[in-house]
């Protein structure tokens, strides 16, 4: 409809045959200007992006160092290190996969392998779209209620890495069912013509074929819990615990957390501002390194199934 | 013998499968629960009205006030700035990516944008309070820069990812044809972009916005941090906000379980919840919309 009308504009201008050039000087001018606008908009975009990063890493290099990442806070928080917020981050990411990658790849398998267009199946798709929609600190609500109040947990490692793997539960089966999606059906075809059932195909098939791709998808999905504060706050993240927690059932620090109370909770917020940035560049390894890790994986893959 | 045994091989493992499959199903059901569960209650203390119309949020004094109206506004007002700041920048790139950057380059920016996706929401906090708000302090002369400018310049920078790849993706999926047929025509590329691609990639992008715009009522460090945290109705963009989701994540830690407070905090997650999940729901009917419109 609309290229109708473009088409009778284009009429109209060759009609008046002697304004034509100035008129599609205009035309042109206008056209250079937005794609100088355009390419404005990226270029500030990674202005931004590189601004952040180089602001917040000289701001922390200088606080990073071993004692660092191996020592406790000390004297109320306003020394020492972050080791049990790192390890406590970690012990997170552990628990809420654990959780979340079976979850997701059964999910996933089911969706693409076994589901037909039915009840069931469109309940379980819309029941992962709304989930993924579902806010952070409302995961978090939930956690509180039924992980730590109803099941009796208490606030802890268990209750803070389910609720954690409940919100990367959507994002997991997202990545596993791309991953299976692009399992080419020759290969599917080919185990059923030499007599292999279909849990044969999927188990000995499609699932390895599928594997490199879903470990991207978890990769990245690791990335996006490890940064996660909302969910924690009330299910399980400590304000202050000097020891690694050696039990499911123990509080942990992590370190989304730390930069929230030392920065917003914290007596002497002026005096912990070094620390604060120091942890929020660990934060930002971990983050971005996983990320990028799995982005780079990810294209490498691609490059690999194009040849 | 053989064959039944590897037929019968092949039914368990579907069970086992489908079985798993309803996780996410239980989950949100569980969610659905709990909330109801523990938010409903604080009904037999304060009326549906008073808890959304109520402009006092006192929960901790004697009587306590449960008012959540100057909340909803401040997430109301957080997440109208940030999309008006973020839709425009976000398809401005979608744009610029899908239509304007040469292939080799394509492959770096994506990248990037996606990375700052990955960025997590504590850290832009941060920068809020460490960059943004002694900036803003000191170019208004205000009292505090913590507040609604500063919490949707971030939020703003959360959801351009978002929006600007989703929007990205339904740009690429229009058909090259209409492209020639738009060029063919001597059009120049921006009346392309703006007459041909944008229309008919516009149920894609109103999803894309629609998503932004849940993600932007659900963000939580963001307005936790650098909101200001006063619950008041803001009277201009430099008065400080309390969104329903930064209430929730600064009071629960403190409130005993099974008090009134805690229960309007659950009350503040269930009308979190309509809102996204009513957000949510426009957006699956945009596509479905879209997709017959398409054809």
């Amino acid at each position: 409809m609309k290229t109708t009308r473009r088409s009778n504009g284009s009429a109209h201008a060759s009609q008046g045959a002697g304004t034509l050039p100035e008129v599609r000087a205009g035309r042109v001018v206008k056209d250079k200007l937005v794609t100088a606008l355009l390419w404005c908009t990226m270029g500030g975009i990674v202005l931004l992006l590189g601004g952040i990063l180089t602001f917040l890493s000289a701001r922390g290099a200088g606080v990073l160092s071993w004692d660092f990442f191996l020592e406790p806070p000390r004297e109320a928080m306003t020394q020492g290190g972050v080791y049990p917020a790192i390890v406590g981050t970690f012990q997170l990411i552990l628990v809420s996969m654990a959780f979340a990658f079976p979850m997701g790849v059964a999910t996933a398998v089911y969706l693409v392998e076994y589901a037909r267009d039915d009840f069931f199946t469109r309940t379980v798709r819309l029941a992962i779209r709304s989930l993924a929609g579902v806010p952070s600190v409302v995961f978090g609500l939930f956690g509180l209620s039924f992980f730590a109040v109803f099941l009796g947990f208490g606030p802890c490692l268990l209750s803070a890495g389910l609720t954690l793997g409940c919100l990367a539960l959507p994002i997991m089966v997202g990545a596993a069912e791309s991953a299976l999606r692009s399992v080419p059906q020759d290969y599917r075809d080919a185990s059923y013509a030499m007599g292999a059932t279909r849990w044969q195909t999927i188990y000995k098939v499609v699932l390895p074929a599928a594997f490199p791709s879903i470990l991207t998808g978890g990769i990245l999905s690791v990335g996006r819990v490890a940064g996660e504060t909302a969910p924690i706050i009330f299910t399980g993240a400590a304000f202050y615990a000097p020891h690694v927690a050696r039990s499911l059932f123990q509080e942990v620090m992590a370190l989304p957390y730390h930069i929230l109370v030392l920065a917003t909770a914290g007596t002497n917020i002026e005096m912990t501002r070094p620390i604060q940035y120091g942890t929020v560049l660990v934060l930002l390894i971990i983050v971005l390194g996983t990320t990028l890790i799995g982005i780079l994986w990810r294209a490498r893959l691609r490059l690999k199934n194009v040849r | 013998m053989k064959d039944s045994d590897t037929l019968r091989g092949d039914r368990i493992p579907k069970r086992v499968i489908t079985v798993l499959a309803s996780t996410g199903m239980a989950i949100m059901l569980f969610i659905l629960y709990f909330l109801l569960r523990e938010g409903l209650p604080v009904l037999r203390h304060a009326s549906l009205g008073e808890l959304l119309l109520g402009s006092y949020w006192y929960p901790t004094y004697d009587p306590p006030e449960f008012g959540m109206f100057p909340l909803v506004v401040g997430s109301l007002a957080v997440t109208a700035l940030a999309s008006l700041l973020a839709v425009p920048v976000s398809l401005g790139l979608a744009a610029f990516i899908s239509e304007v950057c040469p292939r080799s380059l394509r492959e770096i920016f994506k990248p990037i944008l996606e990375v700052l996706g990955f960025f997590p929401s504590v850290v832009l906090g941060f920068i809020g309070m460490v960059v943004i708000a002694p900036w803003l302090q000191e170019r208004f002369s205000i009292l505090t820069g913590l507040n609604l400018m500063n919490a949707s310049i971030l939020m703003g920078i959360m959801i351009v990812p978002v929006v600007a790849s989703l929007a990205e993706d339904a740009m690429a999926a229009v058909p090259k044809d209409l492209r020639d047929a738009a060029y063919a025509l001597g059009s120049t590329r921006w009346e392309t972009i703006s007459r041909v691609v944008i229309p008919s990639a516009l149920p894609g992008i109103l999803q894309a916005c629609l998503l932004g715009v849940m993600r932007a009522v659900g963000e939580t460090m963001v307005v936790l941090m650098a909101s200001g945290g006063a619950a008041l109705v803001p009277r201009s963009v430099l008065d400080p906000v309390r969104p329903l989701t930064s209430t929730i994540a600064a009071e629960m830690g403190e409130t005993p379980v099974g008090s009134d407070h805690y229960f309007s905090l659950f009350f503040a997650g269930i009308l979190l919840l309509v809102i996204t999940l009513g957000i949510n729901v426009a957006a699956m009917w945009v596509e479905r919309r879209g997709m017959r419109w398409r054809g």
